[in-house]
């Protein structure tokens, strides 16, 4: 991995309360450009809180955040994604009836002017959203496909693509995998895995260890807003992962229950 | 990662590529097309000796049909961008009504009393965006409040001002107005004219036009009916702006995400919805001479059946403006078809039902297709 000295972003101790309620408290992470940082836990551990936090959206009660270095503050999402910091959402920022080649460059239309006229470059935008597809292993029967067309793991990986596109240096994958098939997943599991080897730093939240192992360089375990620390890939086995994930023991609880019960 | 790089993804093959046949289905101009061409072939088998394929017969479907066209290509990008607007046949009452009030009763020069309405107009296409975006609430309230309102004021001012309901004398008034030509004036005379005298049209027999022929040109509103269709195709699938459009309706909260300004293109919409409505209103004002307040009732379902007809589909996001053209013209060829047919007109409601009823069901089957819902 080309690992730089210094991290792209740097999480400190970040707390956060929501009235009485403490989502967060404490959790620091550090990533490192071209490598996949997972954020394991279960529903409510608070990985969406913290990556909301992350990419502008929430501002931490405590704590600080350096982004390449210097403090970070970002009045709303739109400060983090111009500075490189994109998120891919669960639900996606795609629009099904629109064709692939529309969605990829949605916002950000490439423009041909002619007078005062902004003309949509349809030949430009048609092209690199090929290129940038096959680049991602996907191969479009057309750009002017609509989105809906697409499967599951297709739309994750134009989303991804997109945002790889115009500049993202630090991609936020918010449960990319949870609706997929065995099949899909591994779509974008290789996306994921492509996206790295570009140089981009990665964080990808997920609660499945089977998704997470394959692609992940560092995995932080997050269990009711604290961290439980973070592994390299080389320091900790799939196995204990599972064990330490929320709900580990609580599975071997119920089956000890339910074998009770027989 | 060797274990990954050798899940290469390839076609899936258990997705069938799509035949033609699917694939022209997904164009939203199919249902306007097979309608167009459907209408066209009824009428040439049971109409064709009724006068409704010579010059004057083709000129009187085409002013209704581009009277649709207009409204339709409003409500049409607007129905995209995700809204509808109900208030467009108040609309056109209200914008006739004003027309005739600044220069007849205020006795302004003509082309200040069309720029004043304009004006008017489009601000409220723009408030009725700005209460939408603002409120949150549903266009279909918001300008049903406003179908109201202006219905209400167009019946109220004209009563109150001249104690009438109806304002004559507009073609006196507008008599060699610059502005009023743009709207009212004929083109191609010359070509019709000649047409006249080489027989290829009919011509007036007796009279003091004797020789000239019956149709003297093309009226103005045709002009604008084409224009505006072009401009709005153009619009919708040539621009940066377009594409705006499209994702507005599409999904408003993504688009937004994806930094489109989606409350400036939804109110430009309204604004665009409304112009269209006051064009309508001042060309039939100028052909009309006068402006009643019972003026366009019912033009703005007339302009969403259209629409829909043409492919687009009600929930937004998707549709086409030469397809809500094609409805506009099957909606004209159809009422006056029917006259030449000697069909008994309240028929073409019944047509007009039943017409709707199969384009949103056919626009739902292609949405299933198109975005793979079950």
């Amino acid at each position: 991995m080309n690992q730089e000295e210094r991290p792209i972003i740097q999480m400190k101790n970040i707390e956060k309360h929501f009235g009485s309620v403490i989502a967060l408290s404490g959790v620091s992470i550090d990533v490192f450009s071209g490598e996949c940082h997972c954020l394991l836990g279960d529903n409510g551990a608070g990985k969406s809180t913290f990556i909301k936090t992350m990419s502008g959206v929430y501002k931490p009660t405590h704590g600080e955040i350096l982004f390449e270095g210097r403090p970070m503050h970002f009045s709303n999402p739109r400060n983090a994604i111009e500075a490189g910091i994109a998120t891919v959402h669960q639900h996606l920022a795609m629009i099904p009836l629109m064709s692939v080649s529309r969605n990829f460059f949605m916002g950000n239309e490439p423009v041909k002017k002619i007078g005062p006229l902004r003309l949509f470059d349809h030949e430009y935008a048609n092209r690199v959203t090929m290129e940038e597809m096959s680049k991602m292993g996907i191969k479009l029967r057309s750009p002017e496909q609509a989105v809906g067309t697409l499967s599951g793991g297709e739309r994750q990986t134009v989303a991804i693509a997109r945002a790889v596109y115009f500049g993202a240096k630090l991609l936020i994958l918010d449960e990319p995998t949870s609706a997929l098939g065995v099949r899909q997943t591994a779509n974008v599991l290789m996306t994921i895995d492509k996206v790295r080897k570009q140089g981009v730093a990665v964080v990808f939240i997920t609660h499945n260890v089977l998704h997470a192992f394959p692609v992940g360089d560092q995995f932080t375990l997050l269990n009711r807003g604290h961290s439980m620390g973070t592994f390299r890939k080389n320091e900790i086995e799939q196995d204990s992962l599972q064990t330490m994930m929320a709900g580990g023991e609580e599975i071997q609880d119920l089956e000890a229950a339910i074998r009770e019960g027989e | 990662m060797s274990d990954l790089d050798q899940l290469t993804p390839t076609s899936d093959e258990r997705i069938k590529e799509f035949s033609k046949l699917r694939k022209a289905l997904i164009r939203p101009e199919l249902g306007g097309i097979v309608g167009t061409v459907a209408v066209f072939t009824f009428f040439l088998l049971f109409a064709y000796d009724s006068g409704m394929f010579n010059s004057q017969g083709i000129m009187n479907w085409s002013i209704v049909s581009a009277q649709f066209v207009i409204i339709a290509v409003g409500a049409c990008l607007l129905m995209i961008a995700g809204e509808f607007d109900l208030s467009v046949g108040s609309m056109i009452g209200f914008a006739g009504m004003m027309i005739a009030i600044f220069s007849v009763t205020l006795e302004w020069p003509v082309w200040l009393a069309i720029l004043m309405t304009f004006v008017m107009c489009i601000s409220i296409g723009a408030l009725n965006g700005f209460i939408v975006i603002r409120t949150g609430l549903p266009s279909f309230i918001v300008t049903l409040a406003f179908l109201f309102i202006l219905r209400g004021l167009t019946i109220f001012l004209p009563q109150v001002i001249v104690r009438k309901t109806i304002i004559g004398g507009v073609k006196d008034v507008a008599e060699g107005d610059w502005l009023a030509v743009i709207f009212d004036g004929k083109i191609l005379t010359g070509l019709f004219s000649w047409l006249g005298e080489e027989g290829l049209i009919a011509t007036f027999e007796r009279g003091t036009r004797a020789g000239q022929p019956v149709v003297s040109g093309i009226p103005m509103l045709i002009v604008w009916a084409i224009v505006l269709m072009f401009l709005g195709h153009f619009l919708l699938t040539r621009t940066q702006f377009g594409n705006w459009i499209f994702a507005s309706g599409g999904d408003a909260e993504a688009a937004r995400n994806s930094g489109v300004p989606v409350n400036k293109v939804k109110i430009l919409m309204f604004m665009f919805t409304a112009f269209c409505a006051t064009v309508f209103a001042t060309c039939q004002v100028m052909e009309f001479g006068s402006a009643g307040a019972d003026r366009g009732l019912l033009k703005e379902f007339e302009a969403i059946i259209a629409v829909v007809i043409g492919g687009a589909l009600l929930t937004g996001g998707y549709g086409s403006v030469i397809g809500a053209a094609l409805g506009a013209l099957i909606f004209g060829v159809v009422q006056q078809g029917l006259f030449f047919a000697n069909v008994e007109s309240s028929l073409f409601r019944v047509f007009l039902g039943v017409i709707l009823l199969f384009a949103v069901i056919l626009n739902t089957y292609i949405r299933r297709i198109i975005t793979g819902e079950k």
